[in-house]
């Protein structure tokens, strides 16, 4: 993959309905953005890895898998790194309420875990979200130098 | 999606894992491979994860269903050949501390015994 020189910031929107079967799409349109945006492979993967999550959660907490809803996803990349927002139509949902999967008593809990993988992998996240709102996912992940 | 090929060697049924446990089909395909072992009594399980390339928050939630699945019947449920990536996630998830991981097949086997 070339370098990113570029020094504009280039945009990409995807809308899809509320239906798991776009989760791979939204990952394969998210690799090709992070490897153009210069990110190597295994870096490119993580950042699909994250954006996977949100889209998940958007799909099946956010919009309840109503496919007359949509979750848009909005990509903004440049040389000095990839940001992505992620929206859904949902209710919203108070952030504190979300448990901590690293606490001892929810390690063997098999949910609850999308919000720590997109932290886990990428720079920046934020979330806004309240009851009865949408919520959106502001995910960034920065190109580090090169050596020289 | 995730495939899965099933062997035993004595009382221990190793599931040799190829592809990808994601939300969707690869945890489904993952979490009734597993079941598959349980009902017919299997108790000792080895998981063979060298062949999986992905595993998102869905995946690892399987992965721990399926360990306190097996738990609740009296089995043990251990991994093998941990691919980088994977073991990342189990590490940063701090699910390292919980399974039992080996590199090597025979000494994996040994172990249930």
């Amino acid at each position: 993959m070339r370098e990113n020189t570029a020094t504009e910031t280039y945009s990409v929107s995807l809308s899809v309905a509320s239906d798991l079967e776009f989760v791979e799409l939204a990952e394969a349109v998210t690799a090709t953005l992070a490897r153009l945006t210069g990110f190597d492979e295994e870096t490119a993967m993580w950042i699909s890895m994250a954006v996977r999550e949100a889209v998940i959660n958007a799909i099946k907490h956010g919009n309840k898998e109503d496919r007359q809803k949509r979750v848009e996803i909005q990509y903004a990349f440049n040389r000095d790194g990839l940001s992505i927002r992620v929206m859904d139509q949902g209710s919203g949902f108070d952030l504190s309420q979300v448990p901590n999967p690293l606490d001892p008593e929810n390690l063997l809990k098999p949910t609850g875990r999308g919000i720590f993988y997109m932290k886990a992998f990428m720079d920046e996240v934020e979330i806004h979200s309240s009851p009865g709102e949408g919520t959106i996912v502001r995910l960034r992940k920065k190109m580090r130098p090169r050596s020289p | 999606m995730v495939r899965v090929e099933h062997r035993t060697i004595g009382d221990v049924h190793i599931l040799d894992l190829e592809g990808r446990i994601t939300i969707g089909e690869g945890t489904s395909q993952f979490r009734e491979a597993v079941h598959r072992v349980l009902q017919q009594g299997g108790r000792n399980i080895l998981l063979n994860l060298a062949g999986v390339t992905h595993m998102d928050s869905s995946g690892i939630g399987e992965l721990v269903s399926a360990y306190t699945a097996v738990g609740n019947r009296g089995g043990r449920l251990k991994l093998l050949h941990v691919p980088p990536r994977i073991r990342e996630v189990l590490t940063i998830t701090k699910l390292a501390t919980v399974f039992e991981t080996f590199d090597d097949e025979t000494t994996a086997v040994e172990s249930f015994r």
